[in-house]
């Protein structure tokens, strides 16, 4: 199997074959979920320590469900209960947990480059559960799985990804994984929350909605951050939702059987017209449940690595 | 002391000269020949005597941040790296806004320091860029020029009266070029790498916008203007065509801004975070091209200490700068003389004749008969690896630790005095 890694920091880096090894090691983990026991001993005695340094409910869930399907010891740290607040370092907290004995970090971080930080100064292994607008590779990994599932196959695909492209680190790691399977991706949101050299990335740059949508074969909806208005980055909600909000309408220009996906959690009326939530086109909820089953290939993976290193 | 250096290559940019010879030291000064048989008689075979290096912009912390750096340690540093004399700018706490405070650092130059320390003065009280410091006061009690580093003028009328009101004392007025507003929550180049990376950058712009204004206000008033750490291809350009014009800009960039890219940033080590940031290979190729024609006059460290508290924390958190001293010299031979970009006298000017004309220094900058005996010698052929351990700063934040050099100083003489050797260290 070809992944050997320590730590699992961003798509970037790993290349085509790697992705590969984590989705298909996820499809046993899902076909699992339908069975009465849904646990595995894979990491059995291991703890995985969750510390989350932005709120979220979604991805803390996913990743302790995650772990103790894999009947691992999982410990859960938020901002708020942490010593963060009592002005300990990262790097102080995290070597904390070490000396724990914790073997897989997950970490949350609004700044990018924390987990670097601590893969660079620990031996337990990280997982990137996104940091800052840079990556959010579990998201990316189970967007891809998902497409996979539905669609087959990634190449020639074309996937829309519709929003704030500037501070997405979804896109982010969506477009690597993307882009390594030879998918067509296409970005549109308005010029202000777009990188200036996101082409450089081999991406299509649209700011019309009604024109990029057209023949798409996935769009993947990000969420907006209701303070980027704030930034003058936008005029207003309103004038958002007239340019870019998912509707039904702009929905019927892409293909037939278009998949509809969003990481979560929904504006609903604001980047995504409930409609289309709700419609069949719409794996969102999928999503929900793919992730669980990626981010066990990601735990397992990483401590088979580990085993591997300490023979 | 009486001193002779013999048989020694000497380079002096300030009188054209590049010949092998001795030069005498008596009563801390040059001298023709000795009044009386030397007291010590340098070897200087091999090696070659420069003027003593001048930094014009660094951050020596005292008073207030000790913690990272003191007057002592940082001259010793400073020492190491062939620096006779450092400018320190005035963002100290309490910042150098009155002449109590120059006052104190002249004090404790006097008394613990290992090199010249020349400092800068505010701009504006507090460096608060709302009302003129009392320039004139400070400029009685020792300051050699003045500038709001760090926390640039941003209205455009109180840096037109500076400029103005600086012309008086024929003062320069240090700028530190950026738009704050544009810049602002930035901690690297905006580009290609700071998308990727997640970070928020800092476009050249930022740093244009005020290198054109302040040319402008230039203009406007007949100032004294000199650019601090310029780093982009755009601000070069700028400062080429003013100077095409004859205005009265000058400018200085950094080790870092022509060795280093933000490519650098890529595993966010805090160490190549610095304002202005690492830029591209095209601004590193415009720093270099501007140095050759002479757009940019001087190369300063921007020594900036902090400590590895600090800076070990994540990339937006970690402050802003490195330290510089001990590898100004090395890295000017290595990626610019060795490199045919500068010829070596033109390397040494910019440390020494180039400063010391434009802040009118005194018999500094130069091994003429008469000039103060500050005397860098330098072996290019000495090989080292930068290490942690052997820093001589109080902080280690160098993105240049590991780096293998070939060049140095071997011995700092300051006003007669040999302060450092690379044999045996500071010299008490
Ligand atoms: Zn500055």
């Amino acid at each position: 199997m070809s992944f050997n890694r320590k730590d699992l920091l961003g798509l970037e880096h790993l290349d085509r074959k790697e992705i590969q090894t984590i989705i298909d090691s996820a499809k046993p983990f899902k076909d699992m979920f339908t069975r009465s026991i849904k646990k595995a001993p894979a990491l059995v005695g291991k703890t995985v320590v969750n510390l989350f340094y932005e709120p979220s409910t979604r991805t803390r869930t996913s990743f302790e469900v995650a772990s103790k399907r894999l009947s691992a010891d999982v410990v859960s740290i938020a901002t708020a209960t942490s010593s963060v607040v009592k002005g300990e370092s990262l790097v102080d907290t995290a070597k904390t947990l070490e000396a724990m004995k914790a073997d897989i970090i997950i970490i949350r971080h609004t700044l990018a480059g924390t987990p670097e930080l601590l893969a660079k100064n620990l031996n337990a292994s990280i997982i990137n559960a996104g940091d800052g607008f840079h990556e959010h590779p579990t998201q990316g990994l189970l967007d891809l799985f998902t497409m996979f599932e539905k669609k087959k196959k990634i190449e020639g695909l074309k996937v829309l990804l519709v929003g704030d492209i500037l501070h997405s680190r979804v896109a982010k790691s969506n477009i690597w994984a993307l882009t390594k399977f030879g998918a067509k991706v296409r970005v549109v949101g308005p010029p202000t929350l777009i990188p200036g050299k996101i082409s450089e990335l081999g991406v299509e740059v649209f700011y019309n909605l009604d024109e990029a949508i057209k023949d798409v074969d996935v769009v993947n909806i990000l969420r907006i951050q209701m303070e980027r208005q704030q930034e003058n980055l936008f005029p207003s909600i309103h004038e958002y939702v007239e340019l870019y909000q998912v509707t039904k309408e702009r929905l019927a220009k892409a293909k037939p059987d278009v998949l509809v996906m969003h990481p979560g959690p929904m504006n609903r009326g604001i980047e995504i017209d409930s409609e289309v939530a709700d419609s069949p086109s719409a794996v969102i909820n999928e999503q929900v449940t793919n992730g669980i089953a990626v981010r066990m290939a990601v735990l397992h993976l990483l401590a088979l690595a580990r085993n591997k290193g300490k023979k | 002391m009486l001193i002779q250096i013999k048989d020694i290559k000497i380079i002096d940019p300030s009188a054209n000269i590049n010949k092998t010879g001795d030069i005498f030291i008596e009563d801390g000064k040059i001298v023709e020949k000795l009044s009386k048989p030397a007291d010590k008689v340098i070897d200087g075979k091999g090696k070659i005597a420069v003027p003593g290096l001048i930094d014009v912009h660094s951050h020596l912390r005292e008073p207030g941040q000790e913690e990272k750096e003191t007057i002592k340690t940082g001259t010793m540093s400073a020492a190491k790296g062939g620096i006779t004399t450092v400018f320190c700018m005035p963002n100290t706490k309490p910042v150098t806004d009155n002449a109590p405070s120059v006052e104190y650092i002249l004090m404790k130059a006097q008394k613990e320091g290992k090199v010249n320390v020349f400092p800068i003065g505010c701009i504006t009280k507090g460096s608060q860029g709302k009302e003129l410091a009392e320039i004139g006061i400070l400029k009685k009690a020792g300051i050699v020029a003045v500038s709001d580093d760090g926390v640039p003028v941003a209205n455009s009328q109180i840096m037109r009266r500076a400029l103005e009101y600086t012309k008086m004392f024929n003062l320069a007025v240090i700028s530190h070029c950026e738009d704050k507003e544009l810049s602002r929550n930035g901690v690297m180049n905006a580009g290609k790498n700071s998308m990727i990376f997640g970070l928020r950058g800092i476009p050249n712009q930022s740093e244009e916008i005020m290198v054109s204004r302040d040319i402008m206000l230039c203009e406007l008033t007949g100032g004294k203007l000199h650019i601090a750490h310029v780093s982009t291809a755009g601000s070069v350009e700028l400062v080429r065509q003013a100077k095409k014009k004859g205005l009265n800009v000058t400018c200085e960039t950094c080790p870092h801004y022509f060795t280093l890219t933000d490519d650098y940033v890529q595993n966010y080590d805090t160490n190549f975070k610095m304002n202005p940031p690492l830029r591209t290979l095209k601004d590193v190729d415009a720093i270099k091209e501007g140095l050759k024609d002479g757009t940019i006059d001087c190369i300063a460290t921007d020594h900036a200490p902090h400590t590895q508290e600090e800076k070990c924390r994540e990339f937006d958190s970690a402050p802003f700068g490195i330290i510089g001293f001990e590898t100004l010299l090395s890295l000017t031979l290595n990626e610019l003389v060795d490199k045919k970009v500068l010829s070596l006298e033109d390397a040494i000017a910019k440390m020494t004749v180039n400063p010391a004309r434009i802040f009118s220094l005194a018999n500094r900058g130069s091994l003429k008969v008469g000039s103060v005996a500050d005397i860098t010698i330098i072996d290019l052929n000495h090989k080292y690896e930068l290490k942690k351990e052997d820093i001589l700063s109080k902080s280690k934040n160098s993105p240049f630790i590991g780096r293998k050099f070939k060049g140095c100083a071997v011995m700092t003489i300051v006003g007669g005095k040999i302060v450092w050797t690379l044999k045996d260290g500071i010299i008490n």
